[in-house]
């Protein structure tokens, strides 16, 4: 008799897949297949926090391992796997994944069989990306999660769909086959398609100028998907035309797996192009966090800011991972003692703090972001309009919605208390040690973040006197007529709590979901420091 | 007896051809009955027997054991009998679902399938030659049949137009393709691919440099590469491609564009892999700058392009272009697990799946709205969701996405081009690939992001669904799985590859 931990990780995957295929098959009217979807995405989620407790973390490393042959001839393998980085971030993509089910059972009406079909079929996708522990499978879950995503934007998105849809499918492919090229050099320097093993192989070890080819294949396919400047474009097209669940999945998730690409396979397996490349990804980093708050502040159309701001939080990602990865090796680690006169224990903090504070800002901008997408998602219901310049005085009108839009609104700022704190501080403090002039740069971004969360969102659209003549057509979310702005109802409260409670737990207390992350990322650090 | 057996593939096409034609001269049914279908099903039967022998071949033959000679002119080799299976599934699969399109369009049926028997008896022979006259015989048979399938509607200007340009183009392909020949007889006195190898490795002796007789060897290729090229419709030869598949009836599209295709990449691998393994250094960029106009040239081309049927043939050639990359990174001397002629079977064996799957959904939608053009396509999914869905399959495996053949096929062909460190080909490759995704995507565009249902539903033909439900099985089973198809890959290729001197 197998413990049942030894296929949890199958199960965990293939459900939602199994959901796709119920909902095609049994799917004869669109209630059943709302609630079906919504009980059906009930498991993995469950998994999730299965998973979040049964992970040993004195053990540490991979666990709850699953092994089995798939293309023999070419040794790539059905290998799944999961550590203290991927299984926060699958139970953020199983989170989303429910709330925006639970949330588009009450907005969509229009082709609702695909609709569900596809969310499924996204979350499988997304949950491979995380467990795979093999190029080839990993490749597979990282290019098919991006059919889904297109059919959502392209089918329930806004006027421009079409255009969005296919900018994001070709800028995000072409990032991707450039990936799949360094995937090849990979597999040809270490003879297998073992995410673990090639790592240990360390690919092209000596050869900085093979290495870096290699580092920058890797690097465009994740950097488009980060989205990093100068890679980010596609991304306000996409966030703004996409229906309100695929933005939250979409920034909440999606994103976070070139940042996780980074972590998993760019800095263990490419330890020297990564010190030497370094500056540019903090660099990068670093005008991300600036130029993507200033783009905010200029924003007309509420999406699309919250979408800019996705840029810029994104940017704290790489500023950390950067950071981390310039004191990575030996060599660079002793290169920095001499240079700032800090013990090596000491550096090596400030990295492990770096690339804690990306994990932690991975997962507090999935659920912040996420949750600002579905409060511009409720208020877009009602006006069908997010052009900023028609909203104001909403506060007194729609004091629930008021509410929780401000701690969303304060998370993503980083008010101490709520979730975003820690992640920036952490970030920068980790960051500050390594590349401070970099990291200077950034603060300005803290600075413009303000400005934009502060004036453009809650000054602009809630605080002052409520002025009908600006917007004078609302509805209900059902589509009704209505006189004015109305609150949110249920569906739309339970939909934004779960969010809103992470936000201050993790304010309060992150150290659970920091001890996850913390493991992974000593482990990094060691294994990177041990190698000959 | 031996020799015979060897063949039955050929045999069976032969009876089959010969059978059809004499039915169709003895029995009248009548004047206004059609009798098409019959003859489509007598078809099927043939090309299913011929696939069961191939197939019978693949197996009985173990690498170990070498290829098979047959009259001395036919080398019968797992290689070559891959590719036969390939071809012949795609006739089968043509055949099915082209029955009642045929059907409604001519009522010439007996000599229609006849020919269709005979294309395939042409590719079947071409696949195996080993001498280079029966190359060049096999290479004709197949082009003529070809002009008389593509211009067979005789009213019909367009397949007029389809066939005469093929046969223009095709012609002069055809001669400097002999010249070439020639050119080789003379520089080494003999046409088998295996002494043409031999006389050369002496010729050259231990030198790299090619000089004296050997240097025949370098405008000969060029020639027969151009004969070649022209049917594999590689750029710059492939200008005849766009017009013919337009005009010509699609299910002569539809072969014209897979397993004609499949057969002359077959042809171009056999004779550069054995008989100019000399010329390894020669042949390998000028393989490559091929490879880049064409995928280049195809998908700038199908970028603009209105018809889909239009747009397919376009993309067609640049998929040449990728096949083509696969046999530039042959490695003669030490094939591995992802060795370029790999990924030339592996890419060719997806890819007709995917590309008779693509056009018999134009096909269908030829047969229910009498129109190619994009609009046409507008909000299939709520007229006909499978057919969508299958087309957006198709049109994905095209692209190279995972789970589906065509992903494995580029996975293949990108890493044989990686191995080699022929870096700047990959890259060029993957430009291409995002280029490609947005005119397939425009279509998927159409199909899928709007509501409206204008006409409503449509009614495809049982039997073409059939077909189509086939090719889908297939693209996602090697996306999925393509352990198998690997295997007889391999196999394929090692023997090939053993006979190299």
């Amino acid at each position: 008799m197998e413990s049942p931990d030894s296929i949890v990780l199958t199960i965990l995957l293939f459900w939602p897949l199994v959901s796709a295929l119920l909902v095609i098959l049994l799917g004869s009217s669109d209630s059943l297949i709302k609630k079906g979807s919504i009980w059906a995405s009930l498991l993995p989620l469950g998994l999730s926090i299965y998973l979040l407790f049964e992970y040993d973390s004195d053990m540490g490393g991979m666990q709850f391992e699953q092994f089995a042959k798939w293309i023999p001839q070419l040794n790539a393998g059905y290998h799944l796997g999961v550590d203290g980085l991927s299984i926060p971030l699958i139970f953020l993509t199983t989170l989303l994944s429910t709330l925006s089910l639970y949330y588009s059972a009450g907005v969509i009406n229009e082709r609702v069989k695909e609709y569900f079909f596809l969310m499924h079929l996204l979350e499988f996708s997304m949950i491979g990306v995380f467990l795979a522990l093999d190029y080839v499978l990993f490749y597979v879950f990282w290019e098919i999660s991006l059919v889904p995503m297109y059919f959502l934007i392209g089918i329930w998105g806004g006027e421009n769909r079409g255009y969005a849809a296919t900018k994001f499918f070709i800028y995000t492919l072409v990032g991707s086959v450039a990936m799949l090229l360094a995937i090849l050099g990979v597999y040809f320097a270490t003879g297998t398609f073992d995410i673990v093993e090639a790592a240990a192989a360390q690919p092209f070890a000596g050869n900085l100028t093979l290495a870096s080819l290699a580092f920058w294949g890797f690097f465009l396919g994740f950097a488009f998907k980060v989205p990093s400047f100068p890679f980010h474009t596609w991304l306000p097209d996409a966030h703004t035309e996409a229906p309100t669940a695929g933005s939250v999945i979409l920034a909440g998730v999606l994103l976070k797996l070139g940042a996780y690409g980074m972590l998993r396979i760019m800095l263990p397996s490419f330890p020297e192009a990564s010190v030497y490349w370094a500056t540019w990804i903090v660099g990068l980093g670093a005008i991300a966090i600036v130029y993507g708050a200033f783009v905010c502040v200029a924003q007309t159309d509420l999406k699309r800011l919250i979408a800019y701001s996705s840029v810029s939080h994104m940017g704290y990602v790489m500023l950390g991972i950067g950071a981390a990865a310039a004191v990575m090796t030996p060599d660079a680690l002793a290169g920095a003692v001499n240079r700032f006169g800090l013990t090596a224990e000491a550096i090596q903090d400030s990295a492990a703090m770096a690339l804690n504070g990306a994990a932690l800002q991975m997962f507090n901008h999935g659920i912040i972001t996420g949750a600002l997408f579905f409060l511009v998602g409720i208020i877009y219901e009602r006006a069908h309009t997010r052009d900023l310049a028609r909203f104001g005085g909403l506060a007194t009108r729609t004091p629930h919605f008021y509410g929780l839009m401000l701690v969303a609104a304060f998370a993503s700022l980083g008010l101490p208390g709520l979730a975003g704190f820690w992640a920036e501080l952490f970030t920068f403090r980790g960051a500050f040690a390594i590349m401070p002039y970099w990291a200077a740069f950034g603060t300005i971004g803290i600075v413009v973040t303000a400005v934009y969360i502060l004036y453009r969102i809650i000054q602009n659209v809630f605080l002052g006197e409520y002025d009908p003549s600006k917007l004078p057509h609302w509805t209900t979310v059902q589509g009704e007529h209505a006189d004015g702005p109305t609150d949110m109802v249920g569906f739309e409260k339970v939909t934004m709590w779960p969010l809103i409670a992470a936000m201050f737990l993790i304010g309060i207390y992150p150290t659970p979901l920091v001890s996850y992350f913390n493991q992974s990322a000593r482990e990094l650090l060691a294994f990177v420091q041990n190698l000959v | 007896m031996g020799d015979l057996g060897y063949i039955a593939p050929e045999i069976i096409l032969l009876i089959g051809g010969l059978f059809i034609f004499c039915l169709d001269l003895a029995y009248d049914p009548g004047v206004g009955k059609k009798s098409g279908l019959s003859y489509m099903a007598l078809s099927a039967l043939f090309l299913t027997a011929a696939l069961v022998a191939a197939v019978l071949q693949l197996n009985i033959s173990d690498p170990e054991a070498g290829p098979k000679i047959a009259y001395s002119m036919m080398t019968i080799d797992n290689f070559g009998s891959f590719i036969k299976v390939t071809i012949f599934s795609g006739m089968i699969l043509t055949t099915i679902a082209g029955g009642r399109y045929m059907n409604r369009r001519s009522g010439n049926q007996g000599e229609f399938w006849t020919f269709f028997l005979m294309v395939s008896l042409a590719m079947s022979i071409a696949v195996s030659a080993n001498n280079l006259v029966l190359v060049y015989l096999a290479i004709e048979f197949l082009s003529i049949t070809s002009y008389m399938l593509a211009g067979f509607l005789r009213e019909n200007r367009r397949s007029n137009e389809a066939g005469l340009k093929y046969f223009l183009y095709g012609s002069i392909a055809s001669a400097v393709m002999l010249y070439g020949i020639s050119l080789l007889y003379g520089a080494t006195g003999s046409l088998y691919l295996h002494d043409i190898a031999a006389a050369f490795s002496v010729l050259m002796g231990e030198s790299t440099e090619v000089s004296g007789l050997a240097f025949a060897a370098l405008p000969a290729m060029l020639l027969i590469l151009a004969g070649l090229g022209f049917k594999a419709s590689l750029a710059p030869f492939y200008q005849w491609a766009p017009d013919t598949y337009d005009g010509s009836p699609t299910p002569v599209a539809t072969y014209l564009s897979t397993a004609s295709k499949a057969a002359a990449f077959a042809v171009l691998a056999r004779f550069f892999i054995v008989a100019m393994a000399s010329f390894e250094v020669n042949w390998v960029p000028v393989l490559a700058a091929f490879s880049i106009i064409t995928m280049t040239m195809g998908n700038l081309a199908a970028l603009r392009q209105s018809s889909v049927k239009r747009m397919i043939a376009y993309s067609s050639v640049a998929q040449a272009g990728y096949i083509l990359m696969g046999l530039v990174a042959v490695t003669s001397s030490s094939p591995s697990a992802m060795d370029g002629l790999n990924g030339v079977l592996l890419y060719l064996f997806a890819y007709l799946f995917t590309n008779v799957g693509a056009f018999l959904v134009v096909m269908a939608l030829e047969e229910t709205v009498s129109s190619t053009h994009i609009s046409a396509y507008r909000g299939l999914i709520m007229r006909a969701p499978w057919l969508a869905v299958m087309f957006t399959v198709f049109l994905l495996s095209l692209t190279g996405i995972p789970l589906t053949g065509g992903f494995f096929g580029k996975f293949y062909v990108f890493g044989a081009a990686i191995q080699r460190q022929y870096f700047w080909l990959a890259g060029i490759g993957m430009i291409n690939a995002g280029i490609a995704a947005f005119y397939y995507l425009r279509v998927v565009r159409e199909m899928f992001f709007t509501s409206e249902s204008e006409g409503g539903t449509l009614e495809v033909p049982m039997a073409l669904q059939t077909s189509l439900l086939i090719c889908t099985v297939v693209t996602v089973w090697i996306g999925v799985y393509p352990s198998a198809v690997l295997d007889w890959v391999s196999n394929a290729s090692v023997q090939l590859l053993s006979v190299v001197p």
